[in-house]
């Protein structure tokens, strides 16, 4: 595989873990734009346990993300009292919050970024991400997949058939915030590199539309967003600077005449019906 | 010297203001967080810049840029939030986002990505005050943000074209059989934030005298900060959020290091969204937003 092909891939898987780390949220109707910061968590805290402590990768890497997911879990309760745009707003604000401690912290190396000793080969990532997805797909045949999606449709209905609304969605938002930990951790052993500024609201804002694009419906739509959002703008490398002009374009007349995303669960439907027919 | 940063503070919060005033207006009445308006605010900039580098003089590239402005307000308006509605509320973020991107990188084709210098309109024109120093350019500007969100607020409370939209932000449904326009009105309210965000933008040209395709994003996202910390949906609640942001940033960027920005700024946001989520000058939200 060329070096080129290989670069592209990695940042595919990365991208698609980001976006089951927003997804999981989204699922049950909350919009993380932190989504960064959390990542930054996993990522600093386990090139901190690798570097200092000599942990191992494997063992490294879960801990960053568990830290995360506690990050998440901690913060999510009282985050989570308010609701929509309000939501949105607090999980970008803590997002840029946590970029900005880590850009602080002098024992990470502050401003001037922090080498990690540690390196997760490309298939390393490939398989962390295939695991990532596997995970998702099992996730969503369970009970807890469920209550999301019903959480999401109506929270007041949810709440009336015994559903813990509020306990849903505490889990939902620090799930996300592990698996986005995870993704973060391995970044930083992937590049064996971390830096603040990586972490930032673009990122944020950036894994959003991914997961937005591909469809929130079904379980599929965050891997299709990722896919389509990073091998497109590579594809059209040949018009060079026009490329991302052109993207976008095609994102705004995209939105404008499909809103429910690419992938749908009617979209499902009718494969398995044409399947059927067959 | 606090005296001095506080006024330095207090013309940043002008800026911050409009932005925040910008963003108001689309969320408080039509309940769209409509995020190419950082980026109408840099075409503000940009664009009197470029006008002003081909030969226009300052007033009418500045009239050039807000009349681009407005004018990309209503495809947003057309591609972004028209047909969305009734459908998820997080899609219209989606599309509006894919027009900052779209504008960020018209700019970076026409001038590049470097930042470019902003020619100085009023150089060295600085009224001494004791020992403070407050600059001309930066004090129009303070007094145009001012006088631009009274008129605003005075429109919206006292004349039949601001009761119509304050009828639509109220209820939708209600303002559609009370006979109001709002295929009409919807466009307006768009066209009047774009003008906002790009005076905005051409006001920090003017006082920061630096300009860059980027330029957008650093304010538009301090301006949402100000709006929520001023309660959203209220027009003095976003200068009093745009003075308080303003103030806070640079503020920290002089006593405690400018690495810290971000950490005083959106910590005060995050504390305002736990502590007190309607912000400092809202009403107790009634409904859903978003």
């Amino acid at each position: 595989m060329s070096g080129y092909l290989t670069g592209v891939l990695v940042v595919l898987a990365f991208n698609v873990i980001a976006a089951y780390a927003v997804y999981l949220p989204l699922a049950a109707g909350q919009l993380n734009l932190g989504i960064a910061g959390f990542m930054a968590i996993g990522a600093y805290a386990s090139a901190f346990l690798t570097n200092e402590y000599m942990w191992p990768m494997w063992a490294a890497i879960p801990l960053g993300a568990g830290l995360a997911g506690l990050v998440g879990l901690l913060i999510g309760v009282p985050v989570l009292r308010t609701h929509g745009i309000y939501l949105a707003m607090a999980t970008f604000a803590l997002g840029q919050v946590i970029s900005a401690v880590f850009l602080n912290l002098e024992v990470v190396g502050g401003a001037a970024g922090y080498p990690v000793t540690d390196y997760a080969g490309p298939y390393v990532v490939y398989a962390a991400a295939a695991g990532v997805v596997v995970l998702m797909l099992l996730v969503s045949r369970t009970r807890f997949a469920l209550c999301l999606t019903a959480v999401k449709s109506d929270a007041t209905v949810a709440d009336l058939l015994g559903v813990s609304v509020r306990g849903m969605k505490v889990a939902a938002f620090a799930l996300g915030a592990a698996v986005a930990g995870f993704g973060g951790g391995l970044y930083a052993h992937h590049y064996s590199f971390v830096e603040a500024q990586h972490f930032n609201v673009l990122l944020s804002v950036f894994t959003v539309l991914y997961v937005l694009f591909g469809g929130t419906q079904t379980v599929w739509g965050p891997l299709v967003g990722a896919a389509f959002f990073t091998l497109v703008p590579e594809l059209l490398r040949a018009s060079d600077q026009w490329r991302y002009a052109l993207f976008a374009v095609f994102i705004i007349l995209f939105m404008a005449v499909r809103p429910q995303g690419l992938v749908t669960s009617s979209l499902f439907r009718l494969f398995r019906r044409k399947a059927e027919a067959a | 010297m606090l005296a001095q940063q506080i006024v330095n503070g207090l013309m940043l919060g002008a800026i911050y203001m409009l932005v925040a005033v910008a963003f108001t207006l689309a969320i408080g009445v039509l309940n769209f967080l409509n995020f190419s308006l950082p980026g109408l605010f840099m075409v503000g900039g940009m664009l009197a810049f470029g006008l002003m580098k081909a030969g226009w003089p300052f007033l009418i590239a500045a009239a050039g840029a807000l009349a681009a402005a407005a004018f990309v307000s209503l495809l947003v308006e057309r591609f972004a939030y028209r047909p969305m509605q009734g459908g998820d509320p997080e899609v219209p973020l989606v599309s509006s986002l894919g027009f900052l991107v779209l504008l960020e990188n018209l700019m970076l084709i026409q001038y590049g990505s470097d930042q470019q210098a902003f020619p100085a309109l009023l150089p060295d024109l600085n009224i001494r005050l004791g020992g403070l120093v407050i600059g001309i350019a930066q004090l129009i500007s303070l007094a145009l943000s001012l006088g631009l969100v009274t008129f605003l607020s005075w429109y919206l409370s006292s004349t039949a074209g601001g009761r119509r939209i304050r009828t639509v932000a109220e209820n939708r449904e209600t303002a559609l059989l009370m006979g109001i326009d709002i295929s009409r009105l919807v466009p307006q309210l768009f066209i009047a934030s774009a003008l906002l965000a790009a005076l905005a933008g051409i006001l920090f040209a003017v006082n920061y005298q630096q300009v860059s395709p980027f330029m957008g994003e650093g304010v538009g996202f301090k301006g949402v900060a100000a709006m929520i910390v001023g309660g959203m949906g209220s027009i003095w609640g976003a200068v009093l959020g745009g003075l308080v942001i303003g103030l806070a940033e640079v503020l920290s960027i002089s006593f405690i290091g400018a690495d810290v920005v971000n950490i005083s700024v959106y910590g005060l946001l995050l504390l305002i969204l736990i502590v007190r989520p309607q912000g400092l000058m809202g009403r107790a939200a009634s409904r859903e937003k978003l």
